[in-house]
């Protein structure tokens, strides 16, 4: 395997395609050691990881907390509420409040586009994003990339349609980039209002019906609606926006018979996903995209410590 | 102004630019009690006057800026009026006009006065402020433009706020007649721009920043003309970054309506992709366009559809461009570098030297019925010396004054300030 060209992991945007390749290799062999039983490893000894969280997450923040610590590491969760941003600290007085700790690895998510290339540029720290504003989420796009590995053996030439709102999606852009440089064929299918303009600069196909869209999809990506979307007059109505974009078994029909169901979670059943096809054993891999979430994040703070080693601080 | 009391000032070996009259040769110019006395090819050296010998360097009108923004009063932390002179100095601005949406926003004729008698005090730059066009800047009722033009508002606007209801802006243009004055106009429709921190496209679709459409330009520019057709009131477009909206002030101009308009540095010398890597001293309002609109001012710089390029200099503190993209303060620091990136556009073959320093003396001056902006026997002797082969780089940290957002941080340039005079009074250099 090659060495990780960078210090930091901020976007999957530019990331050339042998790095992503290791980088999913290394995940699938930490996949299979979790389901040996052997999870207790010792690469991140010594090393300390915080998990700075400015937005509320549980499932990204739980599953670098134990990926963290199965590697050996000291893992912290540092909370950030949002009290305390507005009592004015800001992102940067953060940043040296680290630095003062030693902080070796540090995963980063943020409302804000952009929030973790700042802090990257103040903190001696190696910087994960884990989620920053409408920009990207690497590590989720690792996972989904893998899981979908596993059950098409390559992710060369597959159709993946990502559906939903694209426009605030983190999870979107990372997919678009890492599938878009893998060599899928990926589409999009949302209203154009929840669409970002000229997204078809991004290498994708647009489409804003389900049944077209979905048509011999090998994979089926549904994005998490968030209730202010619709406060915010871009889609009039839950009961609309499921019925024209919510994914049933009917609009999966058009799909390849085979086709799996993804989703980021946490879902908002009768949405933008009925729970028939969300719970289906055999289509819905959204369990498994939380299991691979673990091995993805341990090969991530795997290869970046690589990195930190080489350029130990005496 | 001042009262005077420095000696005669004989300027030798220079090249006499003047704009207004087309004067481009080498000679002298004789500065007595700070009026413009004489200029010509050799003149004699009064007694007891100063001699300046220019080395070659170009001797011109100082700079009008049209348009810039003071951190006084209430925002000192990020620039006080004397910082704005020190860099202002430094880029050749010997006249200044103040925007009025400051902390506490110029809708009084008191607070005006203090703005203007300030840069009186200061001695070494007119500061002349706008009046508020509406009350607080809020967009809602007009403020009293008759005697906040008494008190010594050069014009009418909100700053950078557009004044959106379109009631208000008729009405504002209309009322600005009966005082023989202009509105201002931030021409970005702010319903459409809510929220937006980028042009909307593929770069800030990539970057994951709200976009503000090109449109929220080119639709307020449509409305303000045809506000401005009905009222027969005089219209000024600020800061003008879209070729859609430079195409319509240029009909508009044809039809013989009073719409004039001007536009900064960053839009003829930067294009979106400054932003990348969330580069907060990129982000502008309006935002950085992309190239073609930025080829589209330079061609409207050529053509004389722009009728005045403005430092639009917006000073902002370290930490309020220290934060995530979004959260960031818009605005760049511009006073410095208004005229060396302005060069840059005569060292690259687009306009004459001429030309270019007529966006920056006489047409503001025209503009704002000044009688500086010209090399004039009896005018006040308000000069810049320029070396225009001198290069230079823009470093933010080291810029004079206290603001340094610079958006060109790090950009090469040709073309320094060598010294500034107000009045005959040498107050750079």
């Amino acid at each position: 395997m090659i060495a990780y060209p960078h210090r930091h992991l901020l976007a999957l945007q530019g990331l050339e395609p042998p790095y992503i390749a290791d980088l999913l290799d290394l995940a699938e062999s930490y996949a299979l050691l979790n389901r040996s039983g052997k999870t207790q490893r010792d690469q991140l000894k010594g090393r300390t990881l915080i998990n700075l969280f400015f937005e509320d997450s549980t499932r990204t923040r739980t599953s670098f907390e134990l990926a963290g610590k199965r590697l050996g590491a000291d893992v912290i969760n540092m909370s950030v509420s949002q009290s305390s941003v507005n009592k004015g600290e800001t992102l940067l007085d953060t940043a040296s409040t680290l630095n003062a700790m030693h902080c070796d690895l540090l995963v980063v998510r943020h409302a804000q586009s952009g929030a973790p290339a700042l802090l990257s540029q103040k903190v001696d720290a190696a910087v994960i994003n884990a989620g920053d504003g409408t920009h990207e989420h690497p590590t989720q796009a690792l996972l989904d990339a893998l899981t979908i590995r596993r059950h098409k053996g390559s992710l060369e030439n597959l159709v993946v349609a990502i559906c939903g709102d694209v426009l605030h999606s983190r999870v979107a852009r990372s997919n678009i980039h890492l599938l878009s440089a893998m060599n899928c064929r990926v589409r999009v299918v949302a209203p154009p209002t929840l669409l970002p303009a000229e997204v078809e600069r991004m290498g994708v196909e647009v489409f804003h019906d389900m049944k077209t869209g979905l048509r011999d999809a090998d994979v089926v990506m549904m994005l998490r609606l968030q209730k202010e979307r619709m406060a915010g007059g871009l889609v009039p109505s839950a009961r609309e926006y499921f019925r024209f974009f919510g994914l049933d078994a009917a609009k999966l029909a058009v799909a390849k018979p085979d086709a799996i169901v993804m989703h980021p979670g946490p879902m908002n059943r009768g949405v933008e996903i009925d729970s028939a096809v969300a719970d289906d054993p055999v289509r819905s891999v959204i369990g498994e995209q939380v299991e691979m979430g673990v091995a993805v994040r341990m090969a991530v703070l795997d290869i970046l410590s690589r990195n930190l080693r080489r350029n130990a601080r005496p | 102004m001042m009262p005077f009391s420095s000696p005669d000032i004989l300027f030798t070996n220079a090249r006499l630019l003047d704009p207004a009259s087309g004067l481009d040769s080498p000679g002298s110019l004789l500065v007595s009690r700070g009026l413009i006395a004489d200029h010509g090819g050799s003149l004699g050296v009064p007694d007891g006057a100063t001699v300046v010998d220019c080395g070659g360097a170009v001797l011109a009108p100082g700079l009008i800026d049209l348009r810039a923004s003071l951190g006084e009063p209430g925002n000192e932390y990020r620039e006080t009026i004397d910082s704005a002179a020190e860099a202002a100095a430094a880029g050749g601005i010997t006249t200044l006009c103040a925007l009025p949406d400051t902390e506490t926003p110029l809708d009084d004729p008191a607070l005006l006065q203090y703005v203007w008698r300030r840069g009186e005090a200061l001695g070494s730059l007119s500061i002349l402020p706008y009046g508020a066009a509406t009350r607080a800047c809020a967009g809602k009722d007009l403020s009293e433009f008759g005697l906040l033009k008494e008190a010594g508002a050069i014009a009418f606007t909100d700053g950078t706020h557009a004044i959106g209801n379109a009631r208000v802006m008729r009405l504002a243009l209309s009322y600005a007649r009966a005082f023989g004055s202009f509105i201002v106009q931030h021409p970005e429709e702010p319903d459409l721009a809510r929220g937006g921190v980028a042009t909307e496209g593929e770069m800030a679709s990539r970057m994951g920043l709200a976009g503000i459409h090109p449109a929220a330009e080119s639709m307020m520019v449509a409305r303000d003309i045809a506000l401005a057709r009905i009222t027969k009131g005089h219209v000024h477009f600020a800061h003008v970054s879209t070729g859609a909206a430079l195409d319509l002030i240029r009909q508009a101009k044809d039809e013989g309506l009073r719409v004039t308009c001007d536009t900064a540095p960053p839009y003829f010398d930067l294009n979106e992709t400054a932003i990348g890597d969330f580069r907060t001293y990129a982000k502008l309002s309006p935002p950085l366009r992309r190239e073609e609109d930025r080829l589209a001012v330079v061609a409207a710089l050529q053509n004389g559809t722009i009728d005045a390029i403005a430092s639009d200099h917006q000073p902002r503190d370290a930490d309020d461009k220290r934060l995530p993209f979004a959260q960031a303060a818009a605005g760049g620091a511009g006073l410095a570098t208004v005229l060396g990136v302005t060069l840059a556009r005569v060292h690259g073959g687009d306009l004459s030297l001429l030309d270019a320093l007529a966006l920056l003396t006489c047409k503001p001056a025209t503009l704002l019925g000044l009688e500086t902006g010209r090399l004039t026997r009896g005018a006040p002797a308000d000069l810049v010396m320029f070396d225009l082969e001198r290069g230079w780089k823009v470093e933010a940290g080291k810029l004079p004054g206290k603001a340094q957002n610079s958006p060109f941080d790090g950009r090469p340039l040709e073309g320094r300030v060598m010294g500034t005079w107000k009045a005959g009074k040498r107050v750079f250099g």
